[in-house]
């Protein structure tokens, strides 16, 4: 048996044993396992991982895709999105209008282009508080137990116990009155406010129960027994543990909260003309299903591939915290 | 003769220092649940010195884990209470120490190997990344240096290509190999006392062998005491240098290792050893201790294993009886152990 990699290497194994060096290879002239010896920890490990995964990839396009839709709409139409004209009322597709006008003639391309701000910008929004908040005190309400478990937990369970749509009439009512003209982005945050208010709970739930789960593991209290301290042990060993279905519900929730914002924005109370969204387009075309549904279709796309690209990048992540999905 | 001289301090009663590593002292440990007290340990007290072997030996629900737990300061409270005792580390009581002294005593001072080396590796950081998280945090070495070490801690626990295998995952090593890391991870700032709470358990039998031989020429290299927690009588016989016997969360026997199965001081050590299947006895039916151990929450009267003993009489169910010493390096909590070491 020749030894390719010794002969490459070249130096003598003076601090290696023989056997060693026969079996495996060294690290020594081998690029690759040269970026394997690199120190890492989880993150780096996880990136190294969704860097060989297309289903990253694909998302992650779409997303970026989004967000620049998001960002500076005019790269994709010059089209005025509130420009309309009621002689081209509900007209089909053409080469002028790609996804033809709607009810009051104007442009639904452009409008759904320039609907991914408010769209996207109150479901991330939301998303985020919501599980920036949930997930502290999910973790506080599990690690430390007691009575601190006992009010943060009924603190939530009085947030759930409103219905929604209610809860979020009530609170938008009460910030942002029909008749008051507020800027477009002091809205946009007061509808992911009250999203993130009457939704964080539920995240709340998911966390403390899989810390509540986590928190009792051999590793943990090996963690202590070598004289880990809470804070180390929360961030460290309970925190990444418990982080695959919180990040599931994330995926899941950005897809609702595009929709709960549509709902708002219906009953009018959240966002407001000239404000375009991707719900609001969808509310105004459901009076039209049966005479042009294309109307209802096309935002109605763009809504699903967003959420759609997040649900797959969720999932990429998730499989790429976990190490035995490597 | 040092070591007689050794076993004779332990069994003096309390009160006054000694040079001892670590000594446990009259212990007393309840569990105070919606049924009522569970009373785990009942004034539970030995020691282990430097390059010592303890193992101590007991059936499930003896306390002899709750005693670890209790030493390395990871019991739950509540519901677990602390009711007395002291245990003293370098002389110092523990007990009385603040949450922060006694947290930077745990893996310098004492450190403990768990029974399932599956659920007490994180299953989402490499086996180098959770060795030199120690380093890096208590020794404050860059995440280069640290991953050297705990290349050097798996090879001195003998993991085949340690350079290759510190960057994967618990759930790639074999339970053997995985109880390696274990210890490796225990020993990597390096303690002085080292608790492995039934290290072999969950492994075959073969691979039980190399794990004690390991952890027996790891405590000789590092002359560090080394309390092993067992249930198992063939496991403590080669590497243990006294054995401590609990049942009920008693210390009922302790000596040393070849007086104890030549000659045990206590009914319940005998019936353990009888217990033993032996090659010579084929055929025959296994001999067992009859009955059931103790509820915790209703221990009998007076001697705990009067109920199961074979030679029980109306004293053993109205007197508890004391650790007594009979020899300088034994002691029984019997009030017949006279008569069953002169028996025969």
């Amino acid at each position: 048996m020749s030894d390719p990699i010794g002969a490459i290497v070249g130096t003598p194994p003076s601090d290696q044993p023989s056997v060693v060096s026969e079996t495996a290879p060294t690290d020594a002239g081998r690029p690759a396992s040269d970026r394997r010896d690199k120190p890492r920890g989880l993150l780096g490990d996880a990136w190294y991982d969704l860097r060989h995964r297309p289903l990253f990839w694909a998302s992650a396009t779409m997303i970026l895709l989004f967000l620049t839709m998001a960002a500076v709409p005019q790269l994709f139409t010059s089209v005025d999105p509130d420009a309309g004209s009621l002689t081209r009322s509900r007209q089909p597709p053409s080469a002028d209008a790609w996804f033809g006008y709607d009810v009051l003639g104007k442009d639904v391309f452009a409008r759904a282009i320039h609907g991914a701000r408010a769209s996207i910008m109150v479901a991330l929004m939301s998303t985020i508080g919501t599980i920036l908040i949930g997930g502290t005190v999910g973790v506080i309400a599990g690690f430390k137990g007691g009575w601190l478990d006992g009010l943060l937990s009924r603190l939530g369970e009085v947030l759930l116990g409103l219905p929604f749509v209610l809860g979020a009439i009530v609170i938008l009512f009460t910030f942002n009155p029909p008749g008051t003209s507020k800027g477009p982005v002091t809205i946009t945050m007061l509808v992911s406010a009250s999203l993130v208010t009457l939704t964080w709970p539920i995240s709340m739930r998911i966390m403390r129960s899989a810390v509540l789960s986590t928190k009792n593991a051999d590793y943990i209290l090996a963690a202590r027994a070598l004289g880990a301290g809470s804070g180390r042990i929360i961030l460290k060993h309970i925190l990444p543990n418990c982080l695959a279905p919180v990040l599931v519900y994330a995926t899941i929730l950005i897809g609702s909260f595009i929709g709960a914002e549509a709902t708002l924005s219906y009953l009018g109370v959240g966002l407001r003309s000239p404000v375009v969204s991707w719900g609001i387009m969808i509310n105004d075309a459901q009076q039209f299903i049966r005479v042009s549904p294309q109307l209802l279709l096309f935002p109605a796309a763009f809504l699903v591939a967003a959420v759609l690209s997040f649900v797959m990048l969720g999932e990429a992540v998730r499989e790429a915290l976990d190490p035995k999905l490597r | 003769m040092s070591d007689m001289l050794v076993s004779e301090a332990a069994l003096t009663p309390a009160g006054r220092p000694s040079g001892r590593l670590l000594e446990v002292e009259d212990l007393r440990v309840e569990f105070r649940t919606r049924d009522g007290v569970a009373k785990a340990i009942n004034g539970v007290t030995y020691h282990v010195d430097a390059g010592e072997t303890l193992a101590v030996l007991g059936e499930s629900g003896s306390g002899k884990s709750v005693t670890a737990q209790t030493i390395m300061g990871i019991l739950d409270t509540p519901p677990g209470f602390v009711t007395s005792g002291q245990i003293r580390f370098h002389g110092k009581d523990m007990l009385a120490m603040s949450g922060e002294e006694r947290r930077r005593i745990r893996g310098e001072g004492i450190a403990m190997v768990f029974q399932d080396s599956l659920s007490a590796l994180n299953p989402l950081f490499t086996v180098g990344f959770q060795i030199g998280e120690q380093f890096r945090i208590r020794r404050g070495l860059s995440r280069k240096d640290a991953k050297q070490r705990a290349i050097e801690m798996l090879d001195q626990v003998k993991i085949p290509n340690a350079r290759g295998r510190v960057n994967e995952y618990p759930h790639q090593f074999s339970g053997g190999m995985r109880q390696r890391v274990m210890i490796a991870m225990s020993l990597a700032l390096d303690p002085e006392v080292l608790i492995a709470d039934e290290p072999t358990t969950a492994l075959d039998v073969t691979v039980q062998a190399q794990i004690m031989d390991l952890l027996a020429d790891l405590q000789t290299q590092r002359q560090m005491g080394l309390i092993l927690i067992t249930h198992d009588l063939g496991v403590v016989a080669d590497v243990a240098d006294r054995i401590a016997v609990m049942y009920a969360g008693r210390i009922v026997e302790e000596a040393a290792v070849h007086e104890l199965y030549a000659r045990p001081a206590h009914p319940y050590t005998l019936g353990l050893l009888e217990s033993i299947p032996r090659i010579d006895e084929k055929g025959q039916q296994l001999r067992t201790i009859k009955g059931l151990p103790p509820s915790l929450l209703r221990i009998p009267s007076g001697c705990p294993f009067h109920p199961r003993c074979p030679m029980a009489q109306p004293v053993c169910v109205e007197k508890v009886p004391p650790l007594r010493e009979l020899a300088p390096t034994r002691a029984s909590a019997c009030h017949f152990a006279e008569e069953l070491l002169s028996r025969d």
